[in-house]
């Protein structure tokens, strides 16, 4: 019985998507020189960064930071929670001995949330002037943001090998939606009237978009590139995977050799950084308000 | 020579909507050209000319197309069909950089909402026009510190927009549209969104503007009061056609069908209301129980200088006056009848009240209002007879 309902399906061929994808990776792989120009560019980018970092000893950056904290929140009622964390947390991170961890997983957060922001908002600006590109964009985006972050990991193996660079990559490709996602609501929430302003008084379409919807989302925007910035830090240690140093690399070989006292301490240096760049980034957003 | 001429402007919104345009041509209505086709008609072959210095007031109720309409004169809206001329320039013809030019050189537009950017301050928001111009920081930052004088601004040039009422960021609204100096004024319901007393002043500013600067304005409004007040001439519309054009005096006298007549019926409410929609509860004394001191109590109390006074039926007998009663109290008099004034004007309660204007706008006492046993059944005073005929506060459950 249950083999001749089996048997109603032997028709179907087996379809070769699996092969299909690998033959199309494998020709994409042959596309060498152009991967290898994006993968200087990047890594570029990201030992620029680090340069910078690292350019000053701990202790004064540290206090630049601190300080920065401060001037973020110096509008605002409690001025010092901020200023404290930053302080403390970068302390506390330092006498962990992650200092070094810490620069290269910030340089990987800084430059995968440039590039996001690079492409991001020119994609939204598009998505939001016209509606077939929002029409096509928008499942794109959907894809992107729901399949599992893992997946991205191959692709960038195949295309920049291992490393930082892989790392940011598989970082921009899930991190960057919400950027993209917010330009086009913030540009396409801006009230009729003010359109009609801009318009009536003769502006051209580059005015318009400056002066005017750009301002007016800024807030929005701003929003959109705080998630990146949340998501591109929470692929750390799943880039660690493919041997991208920093404190996701710490997080990963603990859980490999059950390291609890190794696992916690990497662990809450990657949650001090994560509250720290959020909230200066929100503080960052208000202050532009 | 008319500044802007429309002839047959037209503007269909949806899908094909050339095939709305024919069924115009038949002789559908607005109406049935929905069901039809799910076309909306904006504006249905509107045709008039605006003179160079002109108020033209566009007026209708909502969704009659005011608001598309003037979209169609500077192209916010791109019209269906039909012409706008701009002294003998087709505006249909132009191409973005032409359109531009006529945008920020000829045209200013104020809104309803005021379409203010909440991120520029005050100053900035006015020199807006001149700054997409490319005018030099320094000519352009004189303009708008001009237009801001001139709309009552000095001092507010470094506040936002959420820090003004909605009255002074009108002004805003207007001194943006004047900055550069163009000849034509777009108003889009530019008052609607203030509470009356403001409306009013603002109302007023606009006619002492244009006395100076002769601009040559299209103001829209749903409210015929406005329309009345500030319009040279207005043009009625319904469902997107024009249904007349005139003067006020031409559409008071002369309304041309039902549908202007009953906006013209509306307007003047005087007609409509009676005094026992706006008479108001009298102080009185009792002639045969009160004396002197306490009509003078009374009066002091609530601060009148006469008061009516009635016998035990509240049977009108006549009105003191405070003067006279209080040297009476000096004199320490008992009576009131030496005091009493017996000629008082009286009215009954379905009076109109446009007849009791002239009398309350002569008499230095309210008016006494009542009924057929000469009993007192209210006053009426001056303050809520103006307010009736500006069309506030009045009880229509009386
Ligand atoms: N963008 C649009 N799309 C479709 N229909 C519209 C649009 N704008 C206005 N309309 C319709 O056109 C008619 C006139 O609208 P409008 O000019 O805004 O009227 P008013 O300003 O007199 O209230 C209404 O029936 C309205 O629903
Ligand atoms: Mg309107």
């Amino acid at each position: 019985m249950r083999e001749t309902f089996d048997g109603l399906l032997d028709f179907l061929p087996r379809i070769p998507l699996g092969d299909t994808i690998e033959a199309f990776v494998d020709w994409l792989t042959n596309a060498e020189a152009f991967f290898n120009g994006l993968r200087g560019g990047i890594a570029g980018v990201t030992n620029g960064f680090l340069w910078l970092l690292e350019l000053l000893p701990a202790v004064i950056l540290i206090l630049l930071l601190t300080g920065l904290a401060y001037w973020v929140v110096r509008n605002q009622e409690k001025k010092w929670g901020l200023p404290s964390l930053v302080f403390f947390g970068l302390l506390l991170i330092h006498s962990l001995e992650y200092w070094d961890d810490l620069m290269l997983t910030l340089a990987l957060v800084l430059t995968a949330t440039a590039i996001s922001i690079v492409i991001g908002v020119p994609v939204g600006i598009w998505m939001a002037r016209n509606n077939y590109v929002q029409m096509i964009i928008t499942p794109v985006l959907d894809f992107m943001q729901t399949m599992p972050a893992f997946v991205y990991l191959i692709p960038a193996v195949a295309f920049f090998s291992i490393g930082i660079v892989p790392g940011v990559v598989a970082s921009v490709i899930f991190a960057m939606p919400p950027t993209v996602r917010l330009t086009n609501l913030g540009i396409r929430q801006v009230p009729t009237e003010m359109i009609e302003a801009a318009e009536a008084f003769g502006s051209t379409p580059n005015q318009k978009l400056v002066k005017v919807q750009l301002p007016q989302a800024q807030v929005t925007i701003m929003a959109g590139i705080n998630q990146t910035i949340m998501l591109a830090l929470s692929m750390v240690v799943i880039a660690a995977m493919i041997g991208t140093d920093g404190l996701g690399r710490e997080v990963y070989y603990a859980v490999g050799r059950n390291d609890i006292a190794m696992g916690f301490e990497a662990g809450i240096s990657i949650v001090i950084l994560a509250i720290m760049l959020d909230r200066m980034s929100q503080a960052f957003n208000r202050n532009a308000k | 020579m008319s500044e802007i001429k429309v002839e047959g402007l037209t503007k269909i919104f949806g899908k094909r909507p050339k095939q709305g345009l024919k069924l115009l041509d038949e002789g559908k209505t607005k109406d049935e050209i929905l069901e039809e086709t799910g076309l909306t008609v904006g504006v249905n072959k509107a045709d008039f000319e605006v003179d160079q210095g002109e108020i033209f007031v566009i007026m209708g109720l909502s969704g009659s197309g005011k608001s598309t309409l003037v979209r169609l004169l500077n192209r916010l809206i791109e019209p269906t069909g039909g012409k706008v001329w701009l002294n003998d320039e087709d505006l249909a013809a132009m191409d973005d950089k032409q359109l531009r030019e006529v945008r920020r050189k000829k045209m200013g537009m104020v809104f309803q909402k005021f379409g203010l950017f909440p991120f520029r301050t005050i100053l900035d928001n006015v020199v807006y026009g001149l700054e997409v111009q490319g005018i030099s920081e320094e000519d352009r930052m004189q303009k708008a510190q001009n237009a801001l004088e001139l709309v009552g601004l000095k001092g507010y040039e470094n506040q936002y927009p959420d820090q003004l009422s909605g009255g002074m960021q009108q002004r805003v609204g207007l001194a943006r549209a004047l900055a550069n100096d163009p000849p034509i004024l777009l108003m889009d319901e530019a008052f609607s969104a203030l509470d009356p007393l403001i409306r009013k002043d603002m109302q007023d500013e606009l006619l002492d503007l244009q006395t100076k600067m002769q601009k040559t304005i299209i103001f829209i409004t749903h409210d015929l009061d406005e329309a009345l007040r500030i319009g040279d001439r207005i043009t009625i519309m319904k469902d997107g056609a024009i249904v007349q054009v005139g003067t006020p005096e031409e559409i008071l006298t002369n309304p041309a069908n039902d549908y202007v007549e009953r906006f013209v019926e509306d307007v003047d409410r005087s007609k409509v209301y009676t005094v026992k929609n706006i008479m108001v509860r009298p102080e009185t004394v009792n002639l045969e129980k009160d004396g002197p001191r306490v009509a003078l109590q009374r009066m002091r109390d609530a601060d009148i200088s006469s008061i009516y006074v009635t016998n035990k039926n509240r049977e009108l007998e006549g009105i003191c006056h405070a003067a006279e009663v209080s040297a009476a109290v000096k004199e320490d008099a008992k009576d009131l009848r030496p005091l009493l004034h017996t000629e008082v004007p009286t009215v009954d309660e379905e009076t109109p009240v446009h007849d009791v204007f002239d009398m309350v706008s002569t008499s230095n006492v309210p008016i006494a209002v009542v009924d057929e046993n000469n009993r007192l059944r209210g006053i009426v005073i001056r303050s809520k007879v103006l307010a009736a005929l500006s069309g506030k506060e009045v009880n229509l459950d009386a």
